[in-house]
């Protein structure tokens, strides 16, 4: 870890959601890109084209999102730390890639700025209906991991630990905002405190961790003597192809996934706010986050005792605080931009009762609505 | 004659290979290395990148290199990321004609156009072999495959005069049944500085000669020498090729 506070950013600036995620990039140590442009995510590529060449990174727009995410786990692999950013249709595209990231256990980040949908939808308005999409839309069994910003602030801040968190579990991790959170300007303060991972030099360990622990090895590089074999197929320690070896199979995935889920609640965190006396604890992510935020003060000024808890991430899912919230209150209540993917999950969980507020009509949810589910 | 060792660029645990008798990608293999080393290449220098499908096995796992073998039909764009990422890394990719002119074929053409300085070595065997003998865009008119049983009605891919029609600059096409001219071909465009492209025409006993009265290698190995002419680059380029011909040598 390298711990540092740049003094010369210390002012606070005022920048939109997805500049602030290209900030936290490079602060990151983000040396490479990879994309294809998408409303709502756009301005991060166009931003990372004049950004990247001038801190001596490289910046590549490929032929479509497949090739994208392609390119950037090849640059992974040959020592970058990556990136791509995109929307739903174009993650559609790359999940096969980002599959064949977890199996290979490469590191890289890929931002989902949500929009309407399904398929080409409203490509300029918000929604959060990627939920299930970034957690199972790759073949296979995996953990995902999927880290939600409400604000300006931590679209810079989660970046740098969504490159944190892939490189400490050698997986893709996904940062899921939507189009409110990502155009949104608000006041960052850059020169908080960004610890970055650094990637050790090491030689002769096998590339695809430690099968007795299940830790992962650190990510080795192209072009060091190595003779790497990185396969999708399923490979044991050394990349070596044994598609059959039922032994071999179970060991990867128990590798790839034991990682992440054994660390479940240090990586989902949620940031309970009232939670202590409440009744009704609202449950939300991201931009809808912020309406239930703006619905709680009423509510308690009119004597109802509502909570809120912010899932910071959306995967692994912070299953045993739902649970431990589900058990202290009445209803739980979530509140996001479709149907009731999240609120699927609580359900599963959640001893209490469980409702929502759901839209998905390209507009965000008004605190007035969620109001009217609570009394 | 002086025949190179190319042994030390294999990785002895893992042969023999797994393709079939006969099969024409071990040639291929063969061609490739000795091409490398011919040239004095480092191989611990050299990134090869594959997709999925028999030739895609060609380097992954049989090269003691560094090997990314990658999803179907896109080893092009992964190649293209490390290229870019890490400049001094010779990086050669070998896949089949399903991987990288069928479904790959979009990454095809905007790494040539983009001159990215890569080598693409594409196994034409004109047929999907790993999954059953089914049509890829390189099956030449009329013939049968397992999805065309009546005999292929489209026409086929000319890929040279495709990469050549994207701006690649070192386009070349041999036969296995030519294994010298396929190396020489193979060495310089290993040298070239840019994008360069080597079909390599081989053959699938297996799963397109049984289908095509061509039931053993040797009678594939002796319709691949009927077939091939040569031609120059204005030849491919003006795309009026002989009935049942295939232009063959380095276009560029
Ligand atoms: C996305 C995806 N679609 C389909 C397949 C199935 N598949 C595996 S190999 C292959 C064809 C390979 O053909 P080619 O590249 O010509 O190689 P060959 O086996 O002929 O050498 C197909 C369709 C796959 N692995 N992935
Ligand atoms: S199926 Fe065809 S291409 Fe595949 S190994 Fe057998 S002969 Fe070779
Ligand atoms: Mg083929």
């Amino acid at each position: 870890m390298n711990a540092k506070r740049d003094e010369t950013k210390q002012e606070k600036r005022m920048m939109a959601g997805n500049a602030a995620c290209v900030e936290g990039a490079l602060a990151a140590g983000c040396n490479f890109y990879g994309g294809y442009p998408i409303t709502p995510s756009s301005e991060i590529m166009n931003l990372m084209a004049r950004r990247l060449p001038a801190t001596g990174g490289v910046f590549a727009q490929m032929e479509d999102e497949i090739a994208s995410i392609a390119a950037v786990i090849g640059a992974a692999w040959a020592g970058a730390k990556a990136m791509t950013a995109t929307s739903g249709p174009g993650l559609a595209l790359m999940l096969e890639n980002i599959g064949y990231a977890r199996a290979t256990e490469t590191p890289c980040v890929v931002v989902d700025v949500q929009r309407c949908g399904p398929s080409t939808g409203q490509a300029t308005r918000p929604a959060q209906g990627d939920v299930m999409q970034v957690r199972f839309g790759a073949s296979g069994d995996c953990e995902a991991i999927a880290l939600a910003p409400w604000s300006v602030q931590e679209m810079y801040e989660m970046t740098v630990r969504a490159f944190n968190l892939a490189e400490r579990y050698r997986t893709p991790v996904f940062l899921v905002t939507d189009e409110l959170v990502s155009h949104l300007h608000e006041l960052v303060d850059l020169s908080a405190e960004t610890a970055v991972l650094k990637r050790p030099e090491t030689r002769g360990l096998p590339p695809f961790g430690d099968s007795a622990t299940n830790a992962p090895t650190p990510m080795p590089r192209f072009g060091t003597g190595e003779r790497l074999l990185v396969t999708g197929s399923s490979h044991d320690e050394w990349g070596y192809r044994k598609t059959t070896d039922p032994t071999v199979q179970r060991k990867l995935v128990e590798r790839i996934t034991s990682r992440i889920a054994g660390d479940r609640n240090e990586i989902a965190e949620v940031e309970e706010i009232n939670t202590e006396d409440a009744e009704i604890v609202l449950v939300s992510f991201g931009f809808s986050a912020r309406s239930a935020y703006a619905a709680m003060r009423p509510a308690r000024e009119a004597g109802m005792k509502v909570g809120l808890a912010r899932l910071k991430a959306l995967w692994p899912f912070p299953r045993e605080a739902i649970r431990r919230l589900g058990d202290g209150a009445d209803r739980l209540i979530v509140v996001e931009m479709n149907l009731g993917m999240v609120r699927r999950e609580v359900e599963r969980v959640a001893s209490c009762a469980v409702s929502g507020v759901h839209k998905n009509t390209g507009e965000p949810i008004s605190p007035r609505e969620i109001l009217r589910v609570i009394s | 004659m002086n025949v190179p060792d190319i042994k030390k660029y294999l990785r002895s645990e893992v042969m023999p290979t797994p393709f079939c008798k006969g099969c024409g990608h071990g040639i291929l293999m063969h061609a490739v290395l000795i091409a490398i080393d011919e040239l004095g290449m480092e191989f611990d220098n050299m990134l090869f990148v594959s997709g999925i499908g028999c030739a895609a096995w060609i380097p992954s796992p049989h090269f003691a290199a560094d090997t990314l073998h990658t999803t179907h039909g896109r080893p092009i764009p992964f190649a293209t990321g490390a290229k870019m990422f890490n400049p001094e890394l010779d990086v050669v990719v070998i896949s089949g004609d399903g991987d990288l002119v069928s479904i790959g074929g979009n990454h095809l053409i905007h790494a040539a156009r983009r001159n990215i300085d890569i080598t693409v070595i594409m196994a034409n065997n004109k047929v999907y072999g790993m999954t059953g003998g089914q049509l890829a865009s390189t099956t030449p008119h009329a013939c049968i495959t397992s999805t065309t049983p009546e005999g292929n009605p489209e026409r086929e891919f000319d890929t040279c005069r495709l990469a050549l029609g994207c701006g690649a600059g070192c386009v070349a096409r041999y036969s296995v049944a030519e294994p010298v001219k396929l190396r020489r071909a193979i060495r310089n465009a290993l040298r070239y500085k840019g994008f360069s492209y080597v079909e390599a025409l081989t053959i699938c006993p297996t799963q397109f000669g049984r289908m095509n009265k061509m039931p053993t290698p040797f009678q594939m190995i002796e319709q691949l020498r009927e077939v091939c002419v040569p031609g120059t680059r204005e030849q491919v380029m003006a795309g009026d090729v002989p009935e049942g011909k295939v232009y063959v040598g380095e276009f560029s």
